[in-house]
């Protein structure tokens, strides 16, 4: 119960931190100013989630090992797992892409998020409960700005439509797997299927007022969760990862 | 050896003095971040903080102040603690830091805006005829303004 526990806040904690540094690497590069502020705030805001939950999950981990073990913290989490150890899901790792892909990714993202955050907040350990309900307020900004952007570019100029519509054919793909519970999920009794439902409702409604279709149901890749990934994730780390991996322990 | 008691008003009088790195007329206690602050009898202080958003880089600037400003008024040991819950909010701001906030520049929280829209007063000249440029400013907390009336952009406090 406990481990399992540790591992389904590793995978929040996994989500919420790869998110965030894809999102940051628009820094400097948004399309006007505004939303460059925008999408490297909403990466701010996925850290800081990602910290409170490596804090416990660190906070758990090093209770479990006892003190003659080395103490792990939340960035021995984040700078010394190896890819195989990440737990985050697939559509987090996904390449940036354009811009269409990038709000398409959160909008997806965000309604899950918002979804999940509203059902832990009533979960039994009050640690996850806190930290979702601290969370969800800036997950509703989240959700809100990139459905105005869904909808502005989908039912936007024949380019942004196409490019949209890209985005949906390639990301689609990588949204049923976060209703697939993995085993440390259905362990602790956390079914994230059951938000399906919600999620879709949500995605639909966008889409309609967006101009775009929702797929047909087609094969979903899954693996992400219990850390099998696509070739993505270790670009990601690489980059991520290279200061404490070159200078271990370094501080500045 | 037992330490004296201080008043709990005069722990927080004490914190007062130290600002938001981000936002200068504002003390940590304008803002609410302070949750608590409890001297044991050893004279080692506990101060309770709150972030106001999960990834604000304050916190740490915040916490490093706290411990600076307490060591030089002759507190030896001070612990820093973060609370999570309940949830920090802009309902805990104080009047005196709303009025602040609008001498600065920075439009205050208003509830009537908790989903921010166009029509913030403008801090500047108090029209209220002014558009929402973008719901996320310079920083986790605002939101990008600009006013019709007197052409200023300005920040708004969001709601939270």
């Amino acid at each position: 119960m406990s481990e399992s526990l540790i591992n389904y806040t590793l995978h929040l904690a996994d989500n919420a931190l790869i998110l965030g540094q894809r999102n940051s690497e628009w820094c400097g590069h948004g399309p006007v100013l505004e939303q460059d502020i925008a999408i490297t705030n909403i990466s701010l805001d996925l850290i800081g989630q990602a910290r409170s939950l490596y804090q416990y999950a660190a906070e758990k981990m090093n209770a479990a090992a006892g003190k003659e073990h080395p103490a792990v913290t939340e960035d021995t989490l984040a700078y010394y797992r190896t890819e195989r150890e990440f737990k985050n899901c697939l559509l987090t790792e996904q390449p940036r892409g354009d811009w269409a892909q990038t709000v398409l990714r959160q909008f997806f993202f965000s309604t899950y998020q918002y979804y999940l955050y509203q059902q832990l907040q009533q979960y039994a350990d009050t640690n996850l409960a806190a930290i979702a309900e601290k969370s969800l307020k800036e997950v509703s900004y989240h959700l809100r700005w990139s459905s105005e952007w869904v909808i502005r570019l989908g039912d936007g100029t024949d380019e942004s439509n196409r490019r949209m519509k890209e985005a949906v054919n390639e990301l689609w793909r990588y949204t049923g797997e976060l209703f697939v519970p993995a085993p440390y999920e259905k362990e602790l009794g956390i079914d994230p299927g059951s938000m399906q439902a919600d999620w879709m409702k949500k995605v639909s409604a966008v889409f309609e007022e967006a101009t775009l279709q929702v797929p047909e149901k087609i094969f979903m890749q899954t693996g992400g969760k219990t850390g099998v990934h696509s070739e993505h994730l270790g670009y990601i780390l690489t980059e991520l990862q290279y200061v404490q991996r070159t200078y271990p322990g370094c501080e500045w | 050896m037992k330490a004296p008691a201080i008043d709990k008003k005069v722990l927080y009088a004490y914190l007062e003095e130290i600002k938001d790195p981000e936002i200068p007329v504002l003390s940590i206690i304008d803002l609410g971040i302070v949750r608590d602050v409890v001297m044991n009898e050893e004279g080692e202080l506990d101060v309770t903080i709150t972030a106001t958003y999960t990834g604000c880089p304050a916190m740490d600037m915040i916490a490093a102040a706290i411990r600076v400003e307490m060591h030089t008024l002759g507190f030896k040991k001070v612990n820093i603690r973060y609370a999570i819950s309940p949830a920090w909010t802009t309902e805990w701001m104080s009047k005196e830091g709303k009025r602040k906030l609008k001498e600065y520049g920075i439009a205050a929280p208003d509830k009537r805006f908790s989903i921010p829209a166009d029509g913030v007063e403008c801090p500047r000249c108090n029209s209220v005829n002014t558009r929402l440029i973008s719901e996320f400013g310079s920083t986790a907390c605002k939101a990008l303004y600009q006013c019709n009336d007197c052409m200023e952009p300005f920040d708004y406090f969001k709601c939270h």
